[in-house]
């Protein structure tokens, strides 16, 4: 009678099995499972990169090609019934005309020409990365004349989806890469101050709060227009990722720093020093791990902050400049108020900007729920 | 048990079947699940259980101030001041005029914790002042004349000094000593003190315990002292409820608890204290078993699985009455009278 | 106080110092010198300096001493001359550029600090105390959507709603006929038409992520004990809430205004631009983009100098407002 255990179904108890022997990343991915917005963040992202990846094969058109008859064209509707009768997808021929008063190009729909929307089309070719050549096309219209242009065109003609997509490769890994640098300098400096303490972090904790104190637009403005104009676009953008940096890393290096200040006086840390573990194995072995999912959650929150400096920098013509196709410059187009009213299409990279920035927030905020063992 | 039946005149509080359930993803938890107990005027109930007996929980409900999830699930509290007039707590709203009226003015509560229960950026002084003004009516001045004559009241030292300190300026003792004030500070009726002494060491919680007491015996008011702590119940309480899962299973005088307990549980507990001179070298006696989880109580009577005297087919099916013994003792279990004549024999 | 005050702003002398350094270093990065820009403005109007002449305009401004020497220089004619320097693009010394222009970009980021800080503290209140309630769920919405949408965007956004739907003139401070024009009742409601998006432009930035800070915080203190004690004083909800957890949760609210200043002058910076503000932000992009050094470096100088005197104050603030750094 005295060690009797409570009934407990079965079932109930396998899970509990389960729950206690689980890894630290599968707890941490049941957590985050349950938050719907961070997951369908996830995928929103996925499918962006993959995107922003393939854009040659995503785009229909190419993005520097100019239309000089489809100038500030609206975005081109999609139809499934033609006169009462089912075709498939499909979209309707241009009619150009131009107002005899206001000499304002106007479009109007074509309802004769039926164009079905053709899926792995085969358009213009391209070359992938330099590493093959390739006309395939996620999807197209037949017709030497028509286009189907889900975002409209810009004033020169082009399609403003299929620079988006161009754009957004541009955008996103200018995020990465910079993040990719803050997290260097970040991690670097936020552990040696975090690990060391004493002066070495008060003089890392200094040089933070100065660099914080700085209003960044402006600092980025100082530095990227010392910029030379004829530099190659490549270079620049490495220089405008190097910037973003220099000034994005130090809210990582803060969430290092606390990170091991908490974990340096957990007790299982004492422990495993009281056990005789190396410094290095300390580190390495039992407080990198515990600290591995708050930095990816940083790291995701740090990922729009680059985003917006991009696109700001590049917005203001201080950043990266055409040919090289971003968001921030495709912004450009859209910087007056005449042309908003007329083709507000063009502020769709604009759109595209918050919805990556909505789920980077949403996804990291995710993942720092679930990275806290303590959370629900 | 008739619900309507009016309360006897010497009668403060008095809870019927009082039922606090808490939905959850993985179950209904009932905290607190049929407790029925009364306080008279100017009487100490000391109130023991294990944590999560449902001992806060029930204070809460006297005071309405029940976490957001809390579901209050039935049952009637009903208060009869010092001013004479009747409140049936359980019918009113959680924010209501009424209820804003009995807490603080008739009811005073000190909490376990006197590190984190005052504001830390109010001081002692305005912290008091604002529930005299609230309560009495008086204005800054004589509130604040009132508040230093509570800290002098509660023994605490430079009280005019104290009125401007800050929380955090204060040791935990003095502390504990402010929040009394704070809860005596418009004579309530009443006051429920929820382990306030579970926080500070032995030393300083003899004084409070001697505090309380001289309190109690000048302004005549009735104390509901919650504790884990039997010595502690010993020191101050004249009547003891034994709280175990959401259930009073004991309550009798407090020389009855000690002397002549008629609940195997309560029994089992005071067998645990470790006593001077007593059984020296001997293994200190434990409850087998542990408290259940909240999600599967077991059936019958709560206490079975732990119980050393369950009998199968009775105490794990039937939950036991309470059974009234003429000497106002009463206990849930289906062997109370049995057991007790067994026990000392 | 008085000593920490004092040692608080000791503090931030080195910061000022190295920020001064960096504005410097900021307007020497170009390659060229004031000379090499001096010659090239001249060409353009059909002069030549020969390269003896520059030479001598080299010698004479001291552009071939060590750069130190050439920092100590320009920073002691600021301290002690408020002498900032010479702006080509204009014509004129930067001192007679910036101050009128920097008092605006100070009056709208004051503004819109105050407007944050009235949307934020209710709404982060609200939303904690009815947390998970339809209204915290869409005040959640668009605080994301807030700190998601880049400044400049919204302010496109709102002047294009202003200008296609509300039929009102957007961009700049006035109408062109009131431009001119003595003040009145007209040029003030007129004014008013033209501030309110850039108002709502920086404030909606910065009251998102405070509406998060306010929410997360109220949130901590509503769990205390002490909310248990005052609600049990028989204070009423509002009572508890506005003069305990609110009174708490703004600490470290007022530690963070010092940083948002920082993000208010960039967010006006860029929104300047934009709406075509007379503020610091077009001189200072045109200033970038002609590379006109001295009057960049001094807009940048100053900004951060008031964004560390503006921190300075939040920490002083804080120490007045929390017994527990006070007496720490």
């Amino acid at each position: 009678m005295t060690d009797q255990a409570l009934p407990a179904p079965a079932a109930a108890d396998a899970a509990k099995e389960n729950l206690y022997t689980a890894r630290p990343w599968q707890l941490v991915w049941r957590r985050f499972r349950k938050h719907v917005l961070a997951v369908v963040s996830l995928w929103f992202l996925i499918i962006l990169a993959l995107s922003a990846l393939f854009a040659e094969f995503v785009a229909p058109y190419d993005p520097f090609k100019f239309e000089r008859l489809r100038t500030l064209a609206p975005p081109t509707a999609i139809h499934i019934f033609h006169e009462g009768r089912f075709v498939g997808p499909f979209v309707y021929g241009l009619e150009r005309e131009r107002d005899a008063d206001t000499a304002r190009v106007t479009f109007t729909e074509d309802r004769e020409t039926v164009l079905p929307i053709q899926f792995l089309y085969r358009g213009h070719s391209y070359s992938f990365f330099g590493l093959f050549q390739s006309d395939l096309h996620l999807f197209g219209v037949d017709d030497r004349r028509e286009q189907v242009n889900l975002l409209g065109t810009d004033n020169l003609g082009r399609d403003v989806f299929s620079r988006l997509m161009h754009g957004a490769r541009v955008t996103l890994s200018a995020g990465l890469v910079g993040v990719i640098f803050a997290f260097v300098l970040g991690l670097a400096l936020g552990s040696i101050s975090g690990y060391f303490g004493g002066w070495i972090d008060g003089a890392i904790q200094r040089l933070m709060e100065f660099i914080r104190s700085i209003p960044t637009i402006p600092l980025w403005m100082g530095l990227a227009a010392a910029l030379p104009i004829a530099w190659d676009p490549i270079i620049v953008y490495v220089i405008i990722t190097l910037i973003l940096a220099l000034i994005g890393w130090t809210h990582l290096a803060r969430v290092v720093r606390g990170q091991f200040f908490a974990i340096r006086n957990e007790d299982y840390v004492l422990a495993a020093r009281l056990a005789g573990a190396s410094e290095y194995r300390i580190i390495t072995r039992h407080m990198l791990p515990a600290m591995t999912s708050y930095i990816i959650a940083a790291l995701t929150l740090a990922v729009p902050e680059m985003i917006l400096g991009e696109t700001a920098l590049s917005f203001l013509g201080l950043g990266l400049r055409p040919p090289v196709v971003s968001w921030g410059v495709l912004l450009q187009d859209a910087q007056n108020l005449r042309s908003i009213s007329l083709a507000p299409w063009l502020l769709s990279p604009g759109v595209a900007v918050v919805l990556t920035v909505l789920a980077f927030n949403f996804l990291g905020d995710g993942l720092r729920d679930a990275a806290d063992p303590y959370g629900q | 048990m008739d619900t309507k039946a009016p309360m006897p005149a010497e009668r403060l509080l008095d809870l019927e079947d009082v039922h606090v359930h808490f939905p959850m993803r993985e179950g209904l938890v009932k905290a607190v699940n049929g407790v029925t107990y009364h306080v008279d005027k100017g009487e100490v109930l000391g109130i023991v259980g294990e944590s999560g007996s449902g001992k806060s929980i029930t204070a809460r409900a006297i005071m309405r101030l029940l976490p957001r999830n809390a579901q209050a699930a039935g049952g009637r509290i009903r208060l009869r001041p010092r001013t004479g007039e009747e409140f049936e707590l359980s019918a009113l709203e959680r924010n209501s005029r009424a209820v804003r009226q009995v807490r603080g003015n008739h009811i005073g509560m000190i909490f376990q914790e006197p590190m984190t229960a005052l504001s830390p950026v109010h001081t002692i002084g305005d912290q008091i002042c604002r529930t005299i003004q609230l309560h009495m009516g008086l204005d800054k001045r004589a509130a604040r004349a009132r508040a230093a004559d509570l800290l002098a009241r509660v023994r605490m030292p430079r009280p005019q000094q104290m009125l401007d300190n800050y929380p955090h300026q204060l040791s935990g003792g003095m502390r504990q000593r402010a929040m009394i004030a704070l809860a005596i500070s418009c004579n309530p009726s009443l006051l429920i003190a929820d382990e306030p002494t579970t926080a500070l060491d032995v030393t300083t919680e003899a004084q409070i315990l001697d505090l309380l007491r001289e309190l109690q015996a000048e302004s005549g008011m009735a104390i509901v002292f919650i504790t884990h702590n039997f010595g502690v119940v010993a020191d101050i309480a004249d009547r003891v409820a034994v709280m175990y899962l959401g259930r009073i299973v004991e309550t009798a005088s407090v020389d009855d608890i000690f002397y002549a307990p008629k609940h195997p549980y309560t029994r089992a507990l005071l067998n645990s204290i470790p006593r001077l001179g007593v059984d020296q070298g001997r293994r200190l006696p434990t409850i087998p078993g542990m408290v259940p989880d909240p999600f599967s109580v077991p059936a019958g009577c709560a206490f079975n699985p732990r119980c050393t005297h369950a009998v199968a087919g009775v105490c794990d099916v039937e939950t036991p009455p309470q059974r009234q013994f003429a000497n106002g003792q009463s206990a849930r279990c289906h062997f109370a009278d049995t057991f007790a004549e067994a026990a000392h024999a | 106080m008085t000593a920490f005050i004092f040692r608080r702003a000791l503090l931030s002398i080195p910061t000022l110092i190295f920020i001064s350094f960096i504005s410097f270093v900021i307007i020497q990065l170009p390659p060229g010198d004031f000379v090499t820009a001096y010659a090239a403005q001249l060409r353009q109007s059909g002069e030549y300096l020969s390269a003896a002449q520059e030479a001598m305009l080299r010698e004479q401004f001291g552009l071939n001493d060590p750069m130190l020497v050439q920092y100590w220089r320009w920073i002691t004619n600021i301290v002690f001359r408020g002498d900032f320097g010479f702006s080509l693009e204009w014509n004129a010394p930067v001192s007679t550029l910036i101050w009128d222009r920097l008092g605006l970009t100070l009056a709208i980021s004051s503004l819109s600090l105050v407007f944050t800080w009235l949307i934020a503290i209710p709404v982060g209140v609200y939303s904690a105390t009815r947390q998970y309630s339809f209204f915290d769920h869409l005040f959640t919405i668009f605080g994301f959507l807030g700190k998601g949408t880049p400044d400049f965007l919204l302010a496109l956004v709102l002047m294009w709603i202003g200008f296609a739907y509300l039929h009102i003139d957007v961009g700049g401070l006035f109408s062109p006929q009131y431009q001119n024009a003595p003040w009145s009742l007209d040029k003030v409601i007129n004014l008013l038409t033209h501030l309110w998006i850039p108002l709502v432009v920086l404030a909606t930035g910065g009251a998102a992520g405070l509406i998060r800070v306010m929410r997360a915080n109220m949130l901590d203190e509503l769990g205390k004990p002490y909310v248990e004690t005052a609600y049990a004083q028989g204070l009423s909800e509002r009572q508890v809430v506005w003069n305990y957890p609110v009174r708490v949760a703004l600490n470290p609210f007022i530690s963070t205004v010092g940083w948002s200043l920082p993000a208010l002058f960039s967010g006006d910076v860029i929104t300047a631009v934009v709406l075509n503000l007379p503020t610091t932000g077009p001189l200072l992009l045109k200033a970038l983009q002609t590379q006109d050094m001295y009057l960049a470096g001094s807009f940048i100088l100053i900004l951060s100098v008031f964004t560390v005197i503006g921190t300075l104050v939040s920490d002083i603030l804080l120490a007045w407002f929390d017994p527990r750094i006070r007496y720490a």
